[in-house]
């Protein structure tokens, strides 16, 4: 067996650990793997060329990118932000907890694409969940803002995910059932999507959980931090 | 009949003027990298073609781009791209009101009708959406009609469309390409042999009459191979050609479609922790203008882990009676 091909997952760890371009060094690693593992560097050149133009898809959602910066011009965010300000009993873990769900439902039936972070969260999402919070207070800090902002990004990620594998017709689900079948075992979409739910429902309940306490957590620090403010004002 | 190529050629399009507004602006290093992109982009048809034709030499030059990109990607240099004062988009988003959600909604509305009603609409006989990525292509289509929709709700000239997209591609930079690459990587890992090498190394180390050890080895397998990967279908096929299939289903008889449907989410697991699943957690950082590369891995991994924990246990519990 040649473990040398290895290397190139220490060239990936190495790089991310002295902070060197990613991109750079996600394509060192991949010229560092296949000429270990015997690739003429013609050879190579054309692995790397084929599999990049096949995977062209991944950078599609650029395309959303013209309209939401027209809209971001007009005042999209602000709009949205003073929007949900005017939704008196809408939280912060009120409004992630439905996207979450929302989210999960519709990748559930395949519509994985409908939203995403360029579509929703920068749009949307992320400047409507800063609004719930300055509803109830002053102003965010700038470290505050961008624990929120990250919140709402991972409340996508995981709405995503943990939707998705339960959906019948693509993806995961035929992945696991056709690598099965090339290995002689006969199986249902249906028996491998099944078994994906109670995960899926264990990822709603986590992560409302955790969104409930991080907003009780920054509710408590801004609540201090706005007393320490007035009792310093009183001196 | 609307195709993904169409997608494909308005993407190397946008690419390319996002290339010529910098070099006007003297953005040399960013200029190049847009307009190699969008050669590789317009041109990736012609090379799939090629390649599948017996011609390697078009996928060799495709190869020799996406160097050239890993070359500039670090010479790129965020800058603030000038934007609209805040007061200008306050008073607009006052004037315009819930009407500024209709052409951002288009986006989610037109791609949900075109993934569900595609396939029937035919005319003349034809299929109006071709079935290879409907949804995307509907993803496509939806921008293109969102776009629209907005120039004529907020009354911008057209080119504000290009300049205004091009500030938020801007604003990714090479972020926007990482997904790319590493899928690129993904690929030539697996011709490489990496994932053998790592499941056969994993055979070698634990107590394989074990059960238990059997589930963790795999579970955990999964997430290490998907942390380094950054893609959970990149392992699947890896470490359950390695480890699930050989010691859990043939030695110890687990349910396939137990083991298959929790090693998957095992492996999202990981996706949830690694800065290689560059779409959702590296991606994000650019898009909402976070300061800590890994902000967005630090609010998830917590979820990650007891979910993790919630699978393994799962597994266990059901993947033997």
């Amino acid at each position: 067996m040649n473990y040398w091909p290895l290397l190139g997952v220490a060239v990936v760890i190495a790089g991310f650990v002295r902070r060197d371009n990613p991109v750079l060094v996600v394509v060192a690693a991949g010229v560092v793997s296949g000429l270990a593992a015997g690739f003429s560097v013609p050879e190579l050149l054309g692995l790397l060329g084929t599999s990049f133009v096949s995977n062209r898809a991944l950078l599609l959602y650029a395309l959303t990118l013209p309209a939401i910066g027209v809209l971001e011009r007009a005042g999209l965010r602000e709009h949205a932000a003073r929007w949900i300000a005017s939704l008196r009993g809408l939280t912060l873990a009120r409004l992630l907890a439905s996207y979450l769900l929302l989210r999960q439902v519709l990748s559930m039936l395949g519509l994985t694409n409908v939203a995403g972070q360029p579509q929703t969260v920068r749009p949307l999402l992320a400047p409507m969940s800063e609004a719930t919070v300055e509803l109830r207070g002053p102003p965010l800090g700038d470290a505050d803002r961008q624990r929120v902002r990250a919140m709402a990004a991972a409340t996508d990620n995981i709405g995503l995910f943990f939707g998705e594998d339960v959906f019948l017709a693509l993806g995961a689900v035929l992945l696991i059932q056709g690598f099965y079948a090339t290995h002689g075992i006969v199986l249902a979409p249906l028996a491998i999507a099944l078994w994906a739910l109670p995960t899926a429902i264990a990822a709603f309940v986590i992560h409302t959980l955790r969104v409930l306490l991080f907003e009780r957590a920054l509710n408590r620090r801004r609540a201090a931090a706005a007393g320490a403010e007035s009792a310093h004002a009183e001196d | 009949m609307l195709k993904i190529e169409y997608a494909y050629w308005l993407l190397a399009a946008f690419l390319a003027a996002a290339a010529w507004l910098n070099l006007r602006e003297r953005r040399l290093a960013a200029a190049a990298f847009w307009a190699v992109l969008a050669l590789l982009f317009g041109g990736g048809t012609a090379v799939l073609a090629a390649d599948a034709a017996g011609n390697p030499l078009p996928a060799r030059v495709a190869g020799v781009g996406v160097l050239l990109l890993a070359v500039l990607a670090p010479r790129m240099r965020r800058v603030q791209v000038e934007e609209v004062s805040p007061e200008m988009r306050l008073s607009s988003a006052m004037r315009l009101g819930h009407r500024l959600f209709l052409p951002a909604l288009l986006i989610p509305g037109v791609t949900l009708l075109v993934a569900v009603l595609g396939g029937y609409l035919v005319a003349d006989g034809h299929r109006l959406f071709a079935a290879d990525q409907m949804a995307l292509t509907g993803l496509a289509l939806a921008s293109l009609l969102a776009v629209l929709a907005a120039l004529r709700l907020t009354h911008a000239p057209a080119p504000a469309a290009v300049r205004e997209g091009r500030r938020l591609l801007d604003t990714l930079g090479w972020a926007a390409l990482l997904p790319l690459v590493l899928a690129a990587l993904g690929g030539v890992f697996t011709q490489s042999g990496v994932g053998q090498d790592i499941a056969h190394g994993v055979g070698l180390l634990i107590p394989v009459d074990n059960r238990l050890a059997c589930v963790l080895a795999y579970g955990l397998g999964m997430v290490v191979f998907t942390v380094i990967m950054g893609n959970a279908f990149a392992a699947f096929p890896v470490i359950t050609a390695g480890i699930g299939l050989p010691l859990l289903i043939e030695l110890h008889g687990a349910n396939p479609a137990i083991v298959g449907a929790l090693g998957m989410l095992c492996g999202y697991c990981g996706t949830l922790l690694t800065p290689m699943a560059a779409n959702f957690n590296i991606v994000p950082v650019a898009l909402l203008e976070l300061d800590s590369p890994y902000a967005v891995i630090r609010a998830q991994w917590p979820t990650a882990l007891l979910l993790l924990v919630f699978n393994l246990v799962l597994m266990s519990a059901l993947a033997f009676r």
